[in-house]
């Protein structure tokens, strides 16, 4: 990635170098006490740059001078002092995702007092850091994420760090359009199929009918015309880059290694409305934390990840070669690649890509309708239909056993990543927090979000209503209570919660883990707990950055004890 | 006949009072009881979106004079409310122009696929220049069938309407057949535009157009007009034949 910025002046250069000297996105371990309590106020603004990804170069803005914006590497326990200024033409603001933070300091405009930060303004964000982990930051402001405004915040535990490495990377995905963000809107507004080339076509029809017989392939066909529904509508948005660090598969960002390191891969979904699959073939990834949390660890080859989730994992590379980072997005339409090598240089080799899901009824949430599957085209998932999946959130993350989407040109349904036989997909049911749970009261009382829409005007809601039409959700502090997400669309919506985390009810009793971003995929409900001990008003929305523009949103109110209402 | 029992204007000006009350309930409903959050303002899209698509400019070979055709539509405004226009007609390659039609239209989503709409339409030709009121519906029925249904007042009270629909069929990603069919009918028999009573003519449509971009796709196709039952008796009386044929070539696009 090469960074361009216009009208770069001395000091500008200057606080450039000092940011970079402090937070390198490639800082190997022994950086860690870079930023400490005693470190002077970090300065980072935000300004309109280019970025060239593969060599095309496009518009941008980046926070600190780079694309991703550097890496903070914080510890735990210290007061940090971050002094942000606007020199764009428009408001911004910056969000510390997943940071237990006082609601003024939490950056989302218009709640808890706080304000953009207006043009040549500066804003002094100053805050404790109360947890340790991987989490990033990002603009939540218009969509300015999209154009380049995100980067990862690391912060070391206190005390020693149950996670040992040898080795520590952030890899930072995202996905950049050389598009301005406020013309895709445009676009999924007025034609919303615009950007997906994957419809069912004629042809398609045809190919179906001879694999699936006349009959069947008309009825499918009929039975989605019916709902008005498209089952290839996988992702809203195409003709993106995917990338890694800000780099494309091209520049290949590269991990370096010397064999038999362990090697802590601190992985950021910060795209703006992609979802990945994740792996990296002949290298088995333990993941050791979820959203900066740490999980008892578990050995997966693959994983799917929810845009603003993160996930820490351990790869324990050997030998003296090349091994291939690879992200697809579920819509396959390319993919975000970088090398974990001995040496900058190295190419390991292009995975052959997965299968793109075409979506089924069960996708619809109507599996338990007594729908005849048998007249799916494809759908050879017995394992699929008519499963309970309301007490199991968001499992089966591609870890559906004997489906495997190998060798095949399509996989069924959304949750079938083609994880090949034998290889392990995490799915949240194996996610176990490290620590246990600290409050086991049952859920005072439950709170459903529906999570809806309108498909085809590019509306999304929350109960049916657009955050300026609904009333927003209010629980007592300290209190328990449960979240149920009940997806009601046929798209996979990564639920995000500002200040607190939600614990997942994924079968765990006493562990269960907790995250800042739930994935709920399309037709599912999933359920949370919270302890709402974090006071203020908080977003509460879709991290898919077009789905929260279109209206899907509200505000998360804790209210004090003593309030009367 | 309509010019007795109405006075001019009168149509129009019920359209127009519809109009109002529809915007005047989709602004209260805007507003609001609770006054909205702050934060709202800074998350949500720029209310107002605006695009304008000519859904057919063509050339139309037929056995008689030639002539080239349009069909356009554009709206500004937001997910519930929106201004629209509509445009279609025809010119004789080396004449005059023979239809021309102007709705500006109101319109408010009423259900996830529908759209309710209110408005004008005026006629610059046929002559005598035409004033309705219209009240409509369209949106998208299952099967993915757009629909337009629509319902004219003319200034004089005569009442006539409009079914539309059209279907994408996709052959491959960018190759795609569009079939369409119009019907219009009238209540009543409208003399000095050549309308008889009933169902006044059918017209189908069957285009293939190639999209170089999902914003610009040249096309080719054949359009088919029948006059029918006293209409296409009134064309005969005037030498006309009630059925036109004509191979079309054209361009779709849209900002």
């Amino acid at each position: 990635m090469h960074i361009a910025p216009r009208g770069l002046s001395r000091r500008d250069a200057l606080k450039l170098a000092g940011a970079a000297g402090l937070a390198g996105i490639v800082t190997a371990y022994p950086g860690r006490r870079a930023f400490a309590a005693s470190a002077p106020p970090l300065d980072l603004a935000v300004e309109r740059t280019r970025i060239t990804i593969d060599g095309e170069t496009s518009d941008a803005i980046a926070i600190g001078g780079s694309i991703p914006a550097p890496t903070l590497r914080w510890r735990e326990g210290d007061e940090v002092v971050v002094r942000v200024t606007n020199r764009l033409d428009e408001p911004t603001s910056i969000h510390w995702h997943g940071l237990l933070i006082q609601g003024v300091m939490d950056g989302a405009p218009g709640f808890n007092g706080f304000q953009p930060i207006m043009p040549g303004q500066t804003y002094t964000y100053r805050f404790k850091l109360r947890q340790a982990g991987t989490y990033w930051y990002h603009s939540h402001s218009a969509a300015q994420e999209q154009e380049g405004m995100y980067g990862a915040i690391v912060i070391e535990p206190a005390d020693r760090d149950p996670v040992r490495a040898d080795r520590d990377y952030v890899v930072l995905l995202s996905d950049h359009t050389p598009e301005a963000p406020e013309a895709v809107l445009r676009k999924l507004k007025v034609s919303e199929g615009y950007y997906n080339d994957n419809k069912r076509t004629l042809m398609d029809f045809f190919r179906d009918a001879g694999r699936d017989g006349l009959g069947a392939t008309l009825r499918d066909r009929l039975d989605w015309g019916e709902m008005r529904m498209d089952a290839t509508d996988l992702a809203d948005v195409t003709g993106y880059r995917f990338l890694v660090n800000g780099k494309g598969p091209g520049d290949n960002w590269t991990a370096l290694f010397k064999p038999g390191e362990r090697v802590r891969l601190r992985i950021v979904n910060g795209s703006a409305m992609t979802i990945f699959d994740v792996r990296i073939p002949g290298l088995p990834m333990t993941v050791v934390a979820a959203d900066g949390q740490n999980v008892v660890p578990v050995k997966v080859d693959e994983f799917r990840f929810g845009v603003g989730e993160t996930y820490d994992v351990i790869v324990m590379p050997t030998g003296d070669k090349p091994f291939t980072f690879f992200a697809e997005p579920i819509d396959r339409t390319g993919f975000a690649r970088a090398t974990i090598a001995t040496r900058q240089g190295m190419e390991g080799v292009i995975p052959e890509r997965r299968p793109r899901a075409v979506l089924t009824m069960a996708d619809m949430g109507m599996a338990h309708g007594g729908m005849d599957h048998g007249s799916m085209p494809g759908m050879n998932h017995g394992s699929m239909a008519g499963m309970d999946h309301g007490k199991m959130p968001g499992m089966n993350h591609g870890s559906m056993t004997g489906g495997s989407a190998a060798g095949r040109e399509q996989a069924v349904g959304w949750a079938d990543a083609g994880t090949p036989p034998g290889a392990r997909a995490l799915s949240y049911a194996d996610l176990k927090s490290f620590s246990k749970t600290r409050d086991l009261r049952a859920p005072a009382h439950e709170i459903e979000v529906r999570l809806t829409g309108m498909m085809s005007r590019y509306i999304w809601t929350l109960n049916g209503e657009k955050f300026d039409e609904g009333a927003p959700i209010r629980v007592a502090y300290g209190d328990r209570v449960r979240i149920r997400f009940v997806n009601t669309t046929m798209m996979a919506h990564p639920m995000h919660l500002h200040g607190m985390f939600v614990e997942l009810e994924n079968g765990q009793t006493d562990r269960m883990p907790k995250k800042h971003v739930v994935l709920v995929p399309p037709g599912q409900t999933a359920s949370v707990q919270l302890t709402a001990d974090e006071p203020g008003e908080w977003p509460f929305h879709c991290h898919l950055l077009y789905h929260m523009a279109s209206g899907m949103m509200t505000r998360f109110i804790v209210e004090p004890k003593t309030a009367s209402l | 006949m309509g010019t007795t029992m109405t006075s001019p204007g009168r149509a129009a000006l019920a359209a127009i009072a519809v109009t109002l009350a529809l915007s005047a309930g989709a602004a209260g409903a805007a507003n609001g009881s609770q006054p909205g959050h702050q934060s709202e303002r800074f998350h949500e899209e720029p209310p107002i979106l605006a695009t304008f698509q000519v859904d057919r400019l063509e050339h139309r070979w037929r056995d008689g004079e030639n002539s080239v055709d349009w069909e356009a539509q554009g709206w500004i405004g937001g997910d519930t409310d929106k201004l629209r226009f509509n445009s279609k007609g025809s010119k004789a390659v080396d004449g005059k122009l023979e239809k021309a039609e102007f709705q500006l239209l109101y319109s408010r989503m009423i259900s996830e696929f529908w759209d309710a709409q209110a408005g004008l339409r005026h006629d610059l030709r046929p002559e005598p220049q035409t004033t309705y009121g219209v009240l409509g519906l369209q949106g998208q029925a299952p099967y993915f069938l757009d629909v337009t249904a629509r319902m004219f007042v003319s200034e004089d009270g005569d009442l006539s309407a409009r079914l539309e629909a059209e279907y994408d069929l996709l052959i491959t990603q960018k190759l795609v057949l569009q079939p369409a069919v119009e019907v219009n009918a009238s209540a009543q028999r409208v003399a000095n535009l050549h309308v008889g009573r009933g169902i006044s003519d059918v017209e189908l449509g069957l285009r293939l157009r190639y999209e170089f971009a999902k914003e610009f796709a040249p096309y080719v196709g054949v359009n088919w007009e029948r006059k029918l039952g006293e209409t296409a008796n009134i064309a005969r009386g005037h030498g006309e034949d009630p059925s036109d044929l004509a191979f079309v070539a054209g361009v779709r696009f849209w900002f």
